[in-house]
C-alpha cells in the first residue's frame, strides 16, 4: 500500500517536472537561445552564492545538533587517546582553515565571474611564482603534520612498559573471550587444535604447559586505571578487530597471527559516568572489521577500576584449568543434568515406539 | 542518415598512408547489419555508449542496493512489508535480515566501485574520447576493444546471476578480506556467492587489461600529425595514467582472487591458520591472512585513483572550456597527475594500519600518503585559478565541473585525517572513513562522469539533453551529497562503526537515530533524481533539442572538428592536424582557437 503510494507520487513528480522542463526548453527555443542561456545561468550563479551561504550556515547547525555527540565532549580515558586527540585539533585547524579559503573562493568565484557580454576572459596559462607558492606552503604544512603524527604514532605503538598488565583478548563469531596469566604473569601455551568449547577449553590452552594452570578466564576485562596494559589479541575464526572508541584505541585480531596494544586507563568506569553525565555509561569493546552477519553485535565490555576492586573480582574467579580437571575428575552436577538432558529425547523416541 | 553513409565511404577510402594500416577496418561501413553496428561494434563510440549504458544500469542496481540498505539504517524500527514481497526470506518480516544486509552492502559497494565508476567511468570516456581527441580513426586493436566491453559484460552477467543464488551473493564486504570469504561456515555470503564474485572479477580484470593496453598504444602511436604529447588534452593525460594504473595494478588483483580461490576450492593455505570456525577446527597452518589485504590494496588503492582521475582530466577540460579561459598550469597538471599516479602505488598500506602492520614501515605509507595531498592541492589551485577572472559559462557540464571541485576539497582534506595513522587508529573503520571515501571517490568521480556525459553529449548523440532537469539533477545532487555524508564526520568522531546493521544495542553508539532518518530520506530523493537524469539521457537520444553547429561549447579540441554525428572513422576525409595546444580560449582577444588552425606570426606567446 505504501509502496504503490510512493510508486504513484514519485511518478506524477516525475511527469510535472519533465512537462516543466519541456516546456522550459520551449520557452528558450522561441526567446532565443542567447537570452534563454544569459537568464539561466544568472541563476545559476545566483544558487551558487546560495549554496555557499546556506551551506556555511547548515555547516554551523550540524555542528550545533552533533558536537556535544562527539567524542570531542569527553576527555579520552587513556594517555595515547589524549595524543590522539591532539593530533586531531591540529589536523582540523589546518584542514578546517584550507576547507573554508577554497570553497568560499570557488563558489564566490562561479559567482563574480559569471558570464557577462562585457567581460573578457582574462588569458592567464601559468605562473610559475603562483604554482611554486601552492607546491611549497602546502608542503610545509604537511611536513608538519607528518612529523607530529608520526611522533606520537611511535610512542603508540612503541613496546610496552615493563610493568604493563598483560590481557589475551580472542574474538570468534560474535563476542570476545578474555584471559589472565594469573600470578606467574605468563601465559599459558596455546595450540589451536586443543579447541573444545564444550569441554571448557574455547580458548585451545595446552594444558601440558604449566604456566596455563593458573590462567583465568572470563568474558568482561577487567583494568586498573593508572596502570598500563598490553592487550594480546588473537582471532578465531575470521578477521576482527578490537575498538576501543572511549580509549581511541584499535587493533585487527587476525586468525593465526597474534597482534598486541598498549594503552593506559585514565578514569574508572564510575568516573567516566560521572564525567560524561551519563549513569549507565560502560566502555565498550566494538567490533570494527566486518566478520560476518553478527558483526554489529559483536560487543565486549571493559570495566575500569581501582586496584582494591580488581583484586577482588580477580580472586573471585576460578582458574580454567582447575575448572577443567574438577569436571574430569567427577561428573559434577551440572553434567549429569547435561547427560540427562541429552537422553530425554532418547527416551522420547523409545516411548513412541 | 544516407549521406552519413557516402561520408564514412568517402573517408575509408581517401585515407592516406600515414594511417593506412587502419583501412582494413573500414572497408565496408555501408553493409553495417545492426549485429554489427550496435552490438558486436568495433567503432570505439559504439563501444563506449555500451560501456555507458551498462554502467547506468548497475548504477542503478547499486544505487537502490543503497536505498534498500538506507531504509534498515534510517528506520529499523518500522517494518515494509513489500520488501517481503519482493525478497521473501531475506527480508521476513518486513524488515532486511543481516545477511541480507550485509550482501547489499558488499554489493553496492563492488558494483559502484567496479561497474559503474571504473566501467562506466572510465570505459565510457577513455573509448570514446581518446581517437576522438587525439585524432584517430578508432582504438588501435578494434577487435580487443570489442572484446573489453564484451568481457566486462561477461561479468555483469556473472556477477548479477550471483544476485538469484540461494545463499545470496557475497557479503564480505567489497575488500573481500580472508578468511572470512575464503570459508564458508562463517557466513552464507562466502558459499557459492563469493566464487560467482570471484570469478566475475577475473573476466572485469580481463575487460579492464585489454581496454587498458589499447588506450595505452592508441595514446602513444596514433596521434594526429602535429599532436605531440604536451599538446593533448587533459582528459586524454588523466585517461593515459589512468591506463597505465589498472594496467600495472590489475594483474595482482587476480593473483590474490586466484589464490583465494585455490584457498576456498582446493585447499590451500595462502591465506589461512590456525582456524577454528563455528567449532570446527581446521587443518590449514601457515597461510596470512594479510597477504590478501596486501595483494588486494595494491589493486585497491590504485583503483580509487584509476576512478578518479578520468574525472579529473574530465574536469580540467570542462572548466577551461566554459571559463573561456585556458586552464591554468598545464604542465603543472600534467606533473600533478603523474605524482598521483606514481604514489597511487606506494600508499597502498596506508589501510592496514591497524593490521599489525609494523610500525616502522607504516610510518612510510604516511609520509608517502600525505605527499599526495601535494599534487590534490596543486591541482585545486590550479581550478580555482581557471575559474578566476573567467566568463563563466553554467552548462550542466560545467555545474557539476564545479560540483565536483566541491567535492573533491572536502573529501581529499579528510583523507588527511585518515592518512595519518596516528588518527587512523582512532578513525579507521569508522563513518569518517565512509564520509570520506564517498565524498572523495564515489559521489565526486560520479560527478566527473555527470560532467562528462552532459559536455559530450551532443557529440555522442547529436542531441542535448534537457537543461532544466539537468539543473534539478545537479542541486539536488550537491546538496544530497553533503546532507548524506556530512554529518557522517560527526558520527566517525563519535567513533561509530561502518557496516553496522543495529545500534540499537550500543550505549556508545545509539545517539544518531534521527540523524539516520533524514539520510536516509535524502539518500531516496538524491537516488529519484538519479533517475530523472537517466530518463533525461534515453529521452534525450531521440526527442532532445537538435544540435546544429559543429562545435556547441566553442571548444578548441579536435572531436568538435568532426561531423555532428560522426561515422566510423571520425573525420571525413583527412584526419586534421594539430598545430597548438587545446587551451587558447580568450587569446588575443579571441573566445577560442580550435587546435588545428595554424599559429600564426602576429599571435603572442605564452
Amino acid at each position: 500500500m505504501t509502496l504503490t503510494l510512493i510508486v504513484t507520487i514519485m511518478a506524477l513528480a516525475f511527469v510535472v517536472i519533465f512537462q516543466i522542463a519541456k516546456a522550459s526548453e520551449y520557452v528558450m527555443v522561441l526567446k532565443g537561445e542567447e537570452k534563454g542561456f544569459q537568464q539561466s545561468n544568472r541563476i545559476n550563479a545566483f544558487l551558487f552564492l546560495s549554496f555557499l551561504v546556506l551551506g556555511l550556515v547548515a555547516a554551523w547547525w550540524c555542528n550545533e545538533l552533533f558536537y556535544h555527540k562527539t567524542l570531542f565532549t569527553q576527555p579520552a580515558a587513556s594517555d595515547h587517546g589524549e595524543k590522539i586527540d591532539k593530533m586531531m585539533w591540529l589536523t582540523l585547524a589546518v584542514t578546517g582553515l584550507v576547507f573554508f579559503i577554497t570553497q568560499i573562493l570557488l563558489f564566490w568565484f562561479a559567482y563574480k565571474y559569471q558570464y557577462s557580454e562585457k567581460r573578457r576572459a582574462y588569458f592567464f596559462a601559468h605562473s610559475n611564482k603562483l604554482e611554486l607558492i601552492w607546491t611549497v606552503v602546502p608542503a610545509i604544512f604537511l611536513t608538519i603534520l607528518v612529523g607530529m603524527g608520526l611522533y606520537y604514532w611511535f610512542g603508540i605503538t612503541g613496546p610496552a612498559p615493563k610493568d604493563a598488565q598483560l590481557v589475551e583478548i580472542t574474538g570468534k563469531q560474535f563476542n570476545w573471550m578474555m584471559r589472565y596469566p594469573g600470578k606467574d604473569g605468563v601465559l599459558g601455551r596455546k595450540n589451536y587444535r586443543l579447541t573444545d568449547a564444550s569441554n571448557g577449553n574455547a580458548l585451545g590452552v595446552d594444558w601440558e604447559d604449566g604456566s596455563s594452570h593458573d590462567d583465568i578466564e572470563s568474558t568482561e576485562m577487567h583494568l586498573v586505571v593508572g596502570n598500563p596494559v598490553q592487550l594480546v589479541i588473537n582471532a578465531q575464526d575470521v578477521i576482527h578487530d578490537v575498538g576501543l572508541v572511549h580509549f581511541r584505541m584499535k587493533m585487527d585480531a587476525v586468525p593465526g597471527i597474534p597482534t598486541t596494544m598498549w594503552f593506559t586507563p585514565k578514569y574508572t568506569t564510575a568516573q567516566m559516568k560521572e564525567i560524561t553525565g551519563n549513569k549507565d555509561f560502560v566502555y565498550e569493546i566494538s567490533c570494527d572489521q566486518i566478520c560476518g552477519s553478527g558483526h554489529y553485535s559483536m560487543r565486549g565490555i571493559i570495566i575500569v577500576e581501582t586496584q582494591a576492586e580488581y583484586d577482588q573480582w580477580i580472586s573471585g574467579i576460578k582458574p580454567q584449568y582447575r575448572t577443567v580437571m574438577e569436571s574430569k575428575a567427577a561428573p559434577t552436577a551440572d553434567s549429569l543434568q547435561n547427560a540427562s538432558a541429552a537422553l530425554q529425547p532418547m527416551a522420547q523416541d523409545l516411548a513412541k515406539k | 542518415m544516407s549521406t552519413e553513409i557516402t561520408q564514412q565511404a568517402h573517408a575509408a577510402t581517401i585515407q592516406t598512408d600515414v594511417h593506412g594500416h587502419h583501412e582494413g577496418d573500414h572497408g565496408h561501413h555501408h553493409e553495417e547489419s545492426f549485429i554489427s553496428k550496435y552490438v558486436f561494434s568495433q567503432d570505439h563510440k559504439m563501444i563506449a555508449k555500451q560501456f555507458l549504458i551498462t554502467g547506468m544500469i548497475w548504477g542503478i542496481i547499486g544505487g537502490l542496493f543503497s536505498v534498500l540498505f538506507r531504509l534498515q539504517l534510517g528506520y529499523p524500527d518500522m517494518s515494509f512489508p513489500f520488501l517481503e514481497d519482493m525478497f521473501g526470506k531475506w527480508a521476513a518480516g518486513g524488515r532486511i535480515s543481516n545477511e541480507f544486509y550485509y550482501s547489499l552492502v558488499t554489493m553496492h559497494g563492488t558494483i559502484l566501485v567496479f561497474f559503474v565508476l571504473t566501467a562506466g567511468l572510465s570505459g565510457t570516456f577513455a573509448n570514446f574520447l581518446i581517437p576522438l581527441q587525439v585524432g584517430a580513426r578508432d582504438m588501435a586493436s578494434p577487435f580487443l576493444n570489442m572484446l573489453s566491453y564484451w568481457f566486462f559484460f561477461l561479468a555483469s552477467c556473472i556477477m548479477f546471476a550471483s544476485l538469484f543464488l540461494q545463499t545470496g551473493p557475497a557479503s564480505g564486504g567489497w575488500t573481500i578480506y580472508p578468511p572470512l570469504s575464503a570459508l564458508g561456515q562463517a557466513s552464507e555470503g562466502s558459499k557459492l556467492g563469493m566464487d560467482f564474485w570471484l570469478i566475475s572479477m577475473a573476466m572485469f580484470i580481463v575487460s579492464s587489461l585489454l581496454g587498458g593496453l589499447n588506450y595505452i598504444t592508441t595514446i602513444l602511436n596514433m596521434r594526429t600529425k602535429g599532436m605531440s604529447m604536451t599538446r593533448m588534452p587533459l582528459t586524454i593525460w588523466a585517461i593515459f595514467f589512468t591506463a597505465v594504473l589498472g594496467v600495472l595494478s590489475f594483474p595482482v588483483l587476480l593473483s590474490g582472487a586466484i589464490l583465494l580461490l585455490f584457498d576456498r576450492n582446493l585447499g590451500t593455505s595462502f591465506y589461512l591458520s590456525e582456524i577454528v570456525v563455528k567449532g570446527e577446527i581446521l587443518p590449514n597452518e601457515g597461510g596470512s591472512a594479510i597477504l590478501f589485504q596486501h595483494l588486494f590494496w595494491f589493486l585497491g588503492h590504485p583503483e580509487v585513483y584509476i576512478i578518479l582521475m578520468p574525472a579529473l582530466g574530465m574536469v580540467s577540460e570542462i572548466l577551461s572550456v566554459n571559463s573561456r579561459k585556458p586552464i591554468f598550469g598545464y604542465l603543472a597538471m600534467v606533473g600533478s597527475l603523474f605524482a598521483i599516479a606514481i604514489l597511487a602505488f606506494l600508499v597502498w598500506a596506508h589501510h592496514m594500519f591497524v593490521t599489525g602492520l609494523n610500525p616502522f614501515l607504516g610510518a612510510f605509507f604516511v609520509l608517502l600518503t600525505l605527499l599526495i595531498a601535494v599534487p590534490s592541492a596543486i591541482k585545486v589551485f590550479n581550478w580555482l585559478t581557471t575559474i578566476w577572472r573567467g566568463n563563466l559559462r553554467f552548462t550542466p557540464a560545467m555545474l557539476f565541473a564545479i560540483g565536483f571541485v566541491s567535492l573533491f576539497i572536502s573529501g581529499g582534506l579528510t583523507g588527511i585525517f585518515l592518512g595519518n595513522s596516528t588518527l587512523d587508529i582512532h578513525l579507521h573503520d569508522t563513518y569518517f572513513v565512509v564520509a570520506h571515501f564517498h565524498i572523495v571517490m564515489g559521489v565526486a568521480s560520479m560527478f566527473g562522469m555527470f560532467a562528462g556525459v552532459y559536455h559530450w553529449y551532443p557529440k555522442m548523440y547529436g542531441r542535448y539533453m534537457n537543461n532544466t532537469l539537468a539543473y534539478i539533477h545537479f542541486w539536488v545532487s550537491l546538496a544530497g551529497a553533503y546532507l548524506i555524508f556530512w554529518p557522517m564526520h560527526y558520527f566517525g568522531l563519535a567513533g561509530m562503526p561502518r557496516r553496522y546493521t543495529d545500534w540499537s544495542n550500543w550505549q556508545s553508539f545509539n545517539m544518531f537515530t534521527d540523524a539516520n532518518r533524514v539520510i536516509s530520506t535524502v539518500a531516496m530523493v538524491v537516488f529519484a533524481v538519479q533517475l530523472l537524469f537517466i530518463f533525461n539521457f534515453f529521452y534525450s537520444i531521440w526527442k532532445g533539442r537538435k544540435v546544429t553547429t559543429q562545435n556547441p561549447w566553442g571548444a578548441n579540441t579536435l572531436e568538435w572538428t568532426a561531423p555532428i554525428r560522426p561515422g566510423h572513422g571520425n573525420w571525413p576525409g583527412e584526419i586534421p592536424e594539430v598545430h597548438r595546444w587545446a587551451y587558447d580560449y580568450g587569446k588575443d582577444g579571441r573566445e577560442f582557437v580550435s587546435q588545428v588552425e595554424p599559429v600564426s606570426d602576429s599571435e603572442s606567446k605564452h
